[in-house]
């Protein structure tokens, strides 16, 4: 047993990554192609993702989830049938009839359920309570859309909880009607047939309609089917649906397929990818694989070579959809995080070096991720409040690998593990609202700026929190254990001191370059924003920590009380001004997420009530007094 | 007498007056931020951080009557309390160079900002494509204008500031040949059209546009998006007695509030109607006093310019297939006779014009789809701001994060050195 000692370490890092690289690639195809499918470049909301994206995205924002259960009733040990995001993509798109009646929405709000008349949750008839279908929710629309209409006139501040839902579940129907309507009409039977009947028809439609325009005799029959179609078609683009077809040229602008078919009554063409996607839709109703598969092939070679790198980026951004990982260095970090916990109590040292060589690999995966967003965005590392979960878990990460490469202790890595996997944790949640690399509105259009200051910030957010977590750390230690003997104590104290004059130099940094962005965006340095002045508060927190320890009037636990505070105004800077509402900042606001910053503060001042007990009440003080 | 100065400075120096006041300045921005979800940001600024001593404040909706030290006291306490710390116990080390360096930022940015509190104006331009304007307007005040020919260069004009008209009484103006009368002074009002054939209350003045406009009093805005638009009744009167009673309002000469009204009569009433019916809002009214004719009205406060600018282009770009927007961009051209200047330049987000000591900033603009649609000429809204001290916190921050990087590596360095010795 002991010759295995020095490889434990290697073995549990090789074995993690093994387990990363096995998730790299989905199981491939049977039947349809629908991972080639994924692939498959559009536009929406303003920019060039894969069909994948749209996919994910979607099923986040309907369902909070990144797949389909359409057996939610069951337990999980009844394996109920999960199918994948692209999977319920497709049906949605190309055949309805079936993604309607599968449970897709999340609705929650119990008053909400009573108003749509829902069912409750009974497994005996097949409902969980909790997701709905289409097929369920349909009949309401109006109800919705009446109660939705009232809704929007109270400011999003002051709108009650079930008062969210409705909004919620209005927005989510308009997405799954947008998903509809993207590639046919929403209910047409046969659309390969109506799609052919109405190229064939338009010659002799327009000929009709400029005859009853000029009072001469028309055919009516003609007229009126073509006329139906038009006004088919111009319900289909009232949608906002995706842009699924390419332009004539790599340098035009990306259409709907609804604006296409109605600009046809004009005599324009109607663009090839309409036919393409038609015949796939045929195809995959008609339960073809072999069919959806060569007019999936034909459509991809006609996008070479003009929409090559739309299919390359769109191929990347597949890849990173299917990696996921941040998933992945949350997972790893947990693991690392209990071996270096463990590490502290038999004074391990291949334990602790077990776990730092996990936090590594973390860390390497957790990069990776970072970069490759970077590279798919164009962007710098933060660009919204869910990189910024992931650059505040990095930025920490470092710092505690620094501190335990000099003190050698565990007290790095587990502040390391745990502020990745907190952060990461975070990051999760935030990506339910869809889309995690929007577009930047005008102002915000800057790297310079979003590469300095909000940088900067970040990095002065991750050192606080750092700086907390240590303290943390010590009085956990401190008072319910005994291992936090003399030297481990001085050397918790040096680091939180080190880490909190960093934050400082950051957060200073930060705050002030964000003052200048103002300057130069609208000519104000500071202008007293929610934000800003979140920021403030924590460079000013520094800053007191700092003197009151200079001037002597705190020594090592005042240090470490004073560092816990830290966690609270930094969590207040990050999300809580969000919440209030207002200002150029403020990106609106959930019931859940306001319910977790309330408990993190609490517990926050939890432990600094711990950590404000007297001396003899702690278990490692009360030994060496 | 020795030892109370000896205390004071003391008290001045020490670092527990650091402390305490960082204490009340972290309390005072909670307080701050809080205050503007009710009461606005222009509001809780005035009430909070403009403001020397603070007697009772809001908090979570409940009114603590307590005494709190303002943005202004607690400010000028700190800069008492550096420089003195600097005075006194200033050595020339190397060991404290990071710190002073910290210090004299920190002293620049306080004494900066409150320089640009005293000193920076800010104000905007509004103007459609192909209009040429040369003078700035203010966002929130007023001014009673009144032009007259003056014969061979040009017109002469008399402004009267807004809170002169609230104070209410008789004005009168060495270069007026009458005098004001305000008999009304609403600071925000609202404005409606006479309909012909409607029941309606009998008009403020038969004189001028009140005549088919009704003027009402309206509630104060705390909302930083909207204004405040005054409106007064005033009665002029001449030499040889009144020269009748008048209604002066926001309503009918700042173009701001006349396209608003304007886009809401279009919804409600069509092109031709509004146009009939917005000629009428913004006919000038003048009176006649010695021979000569004065032109009136009560427009925003504006600033003359001895150049010019004139809106060549708006740009309003959106992302593909959305309504977000990428970018907002004006070409103007940049006419100075005085300069025999006369060029072409572009303002865009982020990319302020900086000419003659002031900065232009793109702000908003309505162009594009939505403008087109409307029916309206694309415009573009520029903000103006004039502050002699915008260098300082470019400096201050540069001193301070130059200090606090010479003091942590001072530590750092000293620390790393200490283990390797052990």
């Amino acid at each position: 047993m002991k010759s295995m000692k020095p490889w434990l370490p290697l073995i549990l890092t090789a074995a993690c990554a093994a387990w990363f690289l096995s998730t790299l690639y989905p199981p491939s195809d049977t039947g349809f192609a629908f991972n080639e499918f994924a692939k498959l470049p559009l536009v929406f909301n303003g920019r060039l993702k894969p069909m994948d994206s749209l996919a994910r995205n979607s099923l986040l924002e309907i369902r909070e989830k990144q797949t389909l259960n359409t057996e939610p009733w069951k337990d999980w040990d009844q394996n109920p049938k999960i199918i994948s995001a692209n999977e319920w993509l497709i049906h949605v798109m190309m055949n309805p009839a079936v993604a309607d009646a599968w449970p897709v929405f999340r609705v929650d709000n119990s008053d909400l359920i009573t108003l749509l008349k829902l069912p409750e949750g009974n497994p005996a008839q097949q409902q969980d309570g909790k997701h709905y279908s289409w097929n369920q929710i349909a009949p309401s629309f109006d109800l919705i859309n009446k109660e939705n209409e009232r809704i929007q006139k109270i400011e999003s501040v002051e709108r009650s909880a079930y008062e969210r839902a409705v909004v919620k579940v209005f927005e989510r129907l308009m997405l799954y009607e947008q998903l509809k309507n993207t590639l046919q009409p929403q209910d047409v039977p046969d659309w390969k047939q109506e799609l052919a009947d109405y190229e064939a028809l338009i010659p002799a439609g327009i000929a009709s309609i400029h005859a009853q325009q000029a009072g001469q005799k028309f055919d009516q029959a003609i007229f009126n089917a073509f006329a139906g179609n038009v006004q088919l078609f111009d319900e289909m683009s009232q949608f906002d649906a995706p842009l699924v077809v390419p332009p004539q040229n790599s340098s035009g602008n990306w259409q709907r397929v609804g604006t296409i078919l109605l600009n046809a009554t004009k005599g324009e063409k109607i663009s090839p990818a309409i036919f393409a996607y038609a015949t796939m839709a045929d195809a995959f109703k008609k339960g073809d694989p072999a069919a959806f598969n060569a007019a999936l092939a034909d459509y991809r070679s006609s996008l070479v070579p003009d929409f090559s790198p739309a299919m390359h980026k769109a191929r990347a951004e597949v890849f990173f959809n299917q990696m996921q990982p941040f998933y992945a260095a949350l997972v790893i970090y947990v693991l690392a995080g209990l071996l270096a916990v463990c590490s502290w109590f038999n004074l391990s040292e291949t334990l602790r070096r077990s776990a730092v060589w996990l936090v590594g690999l973390a860390f390497v995966i957790h990069t990776t991720g970072l970069i490759y967003r970077m590279v798919l965005e164009g962007r710098p590392p933060v660009t919204n409040l869910y990189s910024s979960a992931i650059f505040i878990g990095w930025g920490a990460v470092v710092l505690g690998l620094v501190l335990e490469k000099i003190h050698r202790n565990g007290i790095g890595a587990v502040a390391a593990a745990g502020m990745g996997f907190i952060t990461l944790v975070i990051a999760q949640n935030l990506a339910v609202d869809g889309d995690t690399m929007e577009m930047m509105r005008a102002v915000l259009d800057t790297n310079f700026w979003l590469a300095t200051h909000v940088v900067a910030v970040t990095t002065g957010y991750a050192s606080t929190f750092v700086a907390g977590f240590l303290a943390l750390i010590y009085i956990l230690r401190g008072v319910f254990t005994k291992t936090l003997d003399e030297a481990t104590g001085k050397s918790l104290a040096r680091m939180v001191y080190g880490i909190v004059c960093f934050a400082t130099l950051f957060s200073f940094v930060g705050t002030v370059l964000g003052g200048i962005w103002a300057d130069q965006s609208w000519g104000r340095f500071w202008g007293w924003d929610p934000k800003e002045n979140g920021a403030l508060i924590i460079v000013l927190w520094n800053a007191l920590i700092l003197h009151l320890r200079w001037g002597g009037m705190i020594r090592d636990r005042g240090l470490i009380v004073c560092a816990i505070f830290g966690n609270v105004v930094t969590s207040w800077s990050w999300f809580g001004v969000n919440m209030l509402g207002i200002g150029l900042h403020s990106y609106g606001f959930t019931d859940a997420a306001f319910k977790w910053l309330m408990l993190f503060v609490m517990s926050q001042l939890g432990f600094i009530i711990l950590g404000l007990l007297p001396a003899r009440m702690w278990r490692s003080f009360s030994a060496r007094i | 007498m020795r030892t109370l100065v000896d205390r004071l400075i003391k008290i001045f120096i020490s670092l527990r007056l650091t402390v305490v006041l960082l204490a009340f300045a972290i309390l005072l921005v909670f307080i701050g931020t809080l205050a503007q979800v009710d009461e606005g940001l222009y509001n809780a600024q005035a009430r909070y951080f403009r403001q020397w001593i603070i007697f009772g404040f809001d908090l979570f909706g409940h009114n603590i009557p307590l005494l709190l030290p303002g943005g202004y006291l607690i400010g000028t306490m700190l800069l008492l309390n550096l420089v003195a710390a600097h005075l006194y116990r200033f050595q020339l080390s190397t060991k404290k160079i990071g710190i002073q360096l910290v210090h004299s930022g920190v002293i620049l940015l306080l004494v900066g900002q409150l320089a640009t509190d005293m000193l920076a104006h800010e104000s905007q331009i509004r103007f459609v494509e192909g209009e040429t304007k040369s003078y700035a307007e203010s966002m929130r005040n007023y001014e009673l204008a009144f032009t007259s020919d003056s014969g061979t260069d040009g017109e002469e004009i008399v402004a009267i500031a807004g809170h002169q008209l609230m104070n209410g009484g008789d004005i009168q103006n060495t270069n007026l040949p009458f005098t004001i009368h305000v008999k009304t002074f609403w600071k925000n009002s609202e404005s409606s059209f006479r309909a012909p054939m409607m029941k309606n209350e009998p008009p403020l003045t038969s004189n001028g546009v009140a005549s088919s406009f009704d003027f009402s009093l309206a509630a104060e805005t705390k909302n930083p998006d909207e204004k405040n638009v005054p409106t007064a009744l005033i009665e002029i009167i001449g030499k040889n007695g009144s020269l009748g009673d008048w209604v002066v309002s926001g309503w009918t000469s700042d173009d701001e509030m006349v396209d608003a009204l304007r886009q809401t009569y279009m919804q409600q009433l069509g092109a031709q109607m509004t146009q009939k019916i917005i000629g009428q809002l913004t006919q000038p009214q003048s009176i006649e006093a010695n021979g000569k004719k004065f032109t009136f009205a009560l427009r925003p406060e504006r600033v003359y310019y001895p150049f010019s600018l004139e809106l060549l282009k708006a740009t309003h770009t959106v992302y593909e297939g959305t309504e977000i927007p990428k970018d907002f961009r004006s070409r103007v051209q940049l006419r100075n006779s005085q300069t025999g200047e006369n060029r072409e330049v572009e303002i865009s987000m982020n990319h302020p014009l900086r000419y003659a000591g002031l900065t232009f900033y793109q702000y908003q603009m309505d162009a594009g789809q939505a403008a087109r649609q409307a029916g309206r000429l694309s415009s573009s809204t520029l903000q103006v701001v004039h502050n002699p001290s915008w260098l300082t916190p470019y400096v201050g921050c540069a001193l301070v994060a130059l200090g606090l990087v010479t003091q942590f590596m001072f530590h750092l360095v000293g620390f790393l050195s200490k283990r390797r010795m052990k």
